[in-house]
């Protein structure tokens, strides 16, 4: 099996003064192997993006931001080198947010900000190269004129347009991890399936490991190979894609699933009131257990 | 025999500016029934929301025109259309007056239309508050301070305080989490019930559709492309853009998949095979 390029272990969180503090993660471990495409779903307000702001350095530095446990990527603990794994993230980590226009700079043309990429990864790039390169990325995310694009402002362009936008950056440092919060949801349901079918292409064609935050357990089962569920600050369930959608064995997993509206009928949703059981522990599924080892 | 309470006829709305036209809404004519939970389904763009605006007075018409309980609609509406219409929005947040108390918000409405006797209001209130599922206590307190799904009950109340005939329902449940979701939809289903309410419910969500219309209309640029009883739309979509529309759902089941899978190759299924 891959190694993992990223390890979470017993990942705490808690915001606050240092006297008076709250937890919002009580312990989170997981892990992403190399090529693998992994999902951690959730409700608001579980700690599913936190996590994953965690994981890309954007979080420690905060005052009121106290961590603990363990963040590996690339031999980088995360926790301590907060800083270190900031700076490495645009060659090695990237991460594509729920709104893409507001993710992209207003006031730069999509050149100036993709050149600003593409230096991040090699410092040395002509502006020539670096517009060569960006109109080859975007058109492998199929945007029909690249050099148009190029010369536009993120409000120019459509939604969709702006996610394909946002992957082709994300993807052109050929990162070996690409993080997505929520990719999509602020776009209509056919542009949603195809951006999401897009980055599923991509990271499989280049062998890029992903990390899909979301709370649409539709959106996940298209897309991942392995999920995790996280209810309130703890991963409550664990196993391949397969597993969890034919034989879900968490309480709460099987409430999310049960609540979801059917496009084959049968009415309104009929739900478990919001139980002390979501709170049971950890099930993982055969075959699905945290690499031994990885940490010291 | 169903009683048509609102009906557009040749219904257009056309923006101009800086010298751009843009056709928002295309001539449309449909029918709203009595106590139908009537979905309005299109991306964006396809003149959902500008329906709900025409349908609600808040903008006036280009062309065509909208006749409630078969009287015509005047572009000012008098006091008994405002109260007949009501309007339940994405974001119950910024719907509620966040220095208001919820109890003063739900109590607004009874007090411009004249609703009740003064001295009554406060036990009307804790009356509709019971009615979404609050305790009469939330009446107290600020919408700041309530989760997303109890903001929007109160968003609901606020609705039914003016004893409305017509609820305008605009993504009512596209803002919240699915277990929400799914008890806001048991609510808004179970009032519909009871009060014989009649929705206009606009989602861009075709599985809640699925799980709560009981007709649909298929918007695509202005253009009313498809309507009809939801059962026979998801069994037999006719217009390539409403199959196009159920192909994007991402679902959870084999069973879902399969019917999916149906509907994007395009081979209609033969009706009543569910």
């Amino acid at each position: 099996m891959a190694e993992p390029v990223l390890t979470i272990r017993d990942l705490r969180l808690a915001f606050g003064s240092r006297r008076r503090q709250t937890e919002v993660l009580h312990g989170i471990s997981l892990h992403v192997r190399a090529s693998e495409k992994v999902a951690l779903v959730g409700e608001s307000g579980s700690g599913k993006s936190v996590t994953a702001r965690l994981a890309m350095g954007l979080l420690q530095e905060a005052p009121t931001t106290h961590a603990s446990g363990s963040i590996r990527f690339d031999g980088i603990d995360a926790i301590k080198g907060g800083r270190e794994i900031a700076r490495r993230r645009g060659n090695r980590v990237a991460m594509i947010f729920q709104d893409p226009t507001s993710a992209l700079n207003p006031t730069f043309k999509i050149r100036g900000q993709f050149r600003e990429v593409l230096r991040s990864g090699n410092p040395a790039i002509s502006d020539a190269d670096a517009d060569r390169q960006a109109e080859a990325a975007l058109a492998e995310v199929s945007i029909p004129d690249p050099k148009r694009a190029l010369d536009s402002y993120a409000f120019q362009l459509s939604g969709g347009m702006n996610q394909r936008v946002m992957i082709a950056m994300a993807l052109a440092n050929r990162p070996a991890l690409l993080m997505a919060d929520e990719p999509g949801t602020a776009l209509d349901v056919t542009v949603q399936a195809q951006t999401l079918k897009l980055m599923h292409e991509l990271t499989e064609k280049r062998g890029t490991a992903v990390l899909l935050i979301s709370h649409n357990l539709g959106v996940v089962r298209e897309f991942a190979d392995r999920v995790y569920v996280i209810y309130r600050g703890r991963i409550v369930e664990h196993g391949t894609t397969a597993q969890l959608f034919h034989e879900p064995r968490h309480p709460y997993t099987r409430a999310l699933l049960a609540a979801i509206p059917k496009i084959s009928g049968g009415g309104l949703p009929d739900l478990p009131e919001r139980s002390p059981d979501f709170e049971n522990p950890l099930i993982v599924h055969e075959g699905c257990g945290e690499p031994a080892g990885a940490i010291a | 025999m169903s009683t048509p309470i609102l009906e557009l006829d040749n219904l257009g709305k056309t923006f101009e500016a800086d010298g751009h036209r843009v056709v928002a809404l295309d001539g449309v004519s449909l029918t709203f029934n009595r106590g139908e939970c009537h979905a309005i389904v299109g991306e964006s763009g396809s003149g959902k929301t500008t329906i709900a605006n025409l349908v609600l007075g808040l903008m006036p018409a280009t062309s065509g025109s909208m006749r409630f309980n078969g009287v015509a609609l005047p572009a000012e509406r008098t006091k008994a259309h405002r109260r007949a219409i009501q309007l339940v929005q994405q974001n119950p947040l910024s719907a509620l007056n966040p220095r208001r108390s919820v109890g003063a918000s739900v109590r607004l409405p009874l007090d411009v239309h004249g609703i009740g006797v003064s001295r009554e209001r406060g036990a009307r209130v804790a009356g509709l508050l019971e009615e979404v599922g609050l305790e009469a206590d939330y009446a107290r307190r600020s919408p700041r301070g309530l989760s997303g799904g109890q903001r929007q009950r109160v968003a609901i109340a606020r609705a039914l305080a003016c004893e409305p005939e017509l609820i305008v329902l605009d993504e009512p449940t596209s803002a919240l989490d699915v277990l929400v979701q799914a008890r806001v939809l048991q609510l808004l289903q179970r009032l519909r019930q009871e009060r014989g309410l009649t929705y206009l419910f606009i989602t861009h969500d075709l599985a809640v559709v699925r799980a709560i219309a009981t007709r649909v209309s298929v918007f695509q640029k202005g253009r009313l492309v498809e309507t009809g009883p939801v059962e026979s739309i998801f069994a037999n979509p006719q217009s390539a853009y409403t199959r196009q529309l159920i192909g994007a759902i991402p679902v959870v089941t084999e069973e879902e998949a399969k019917i999916r899978n149906v509907i994007r190759a395009g081979t209609p299924t033969p009706l009543g095979t569910e």
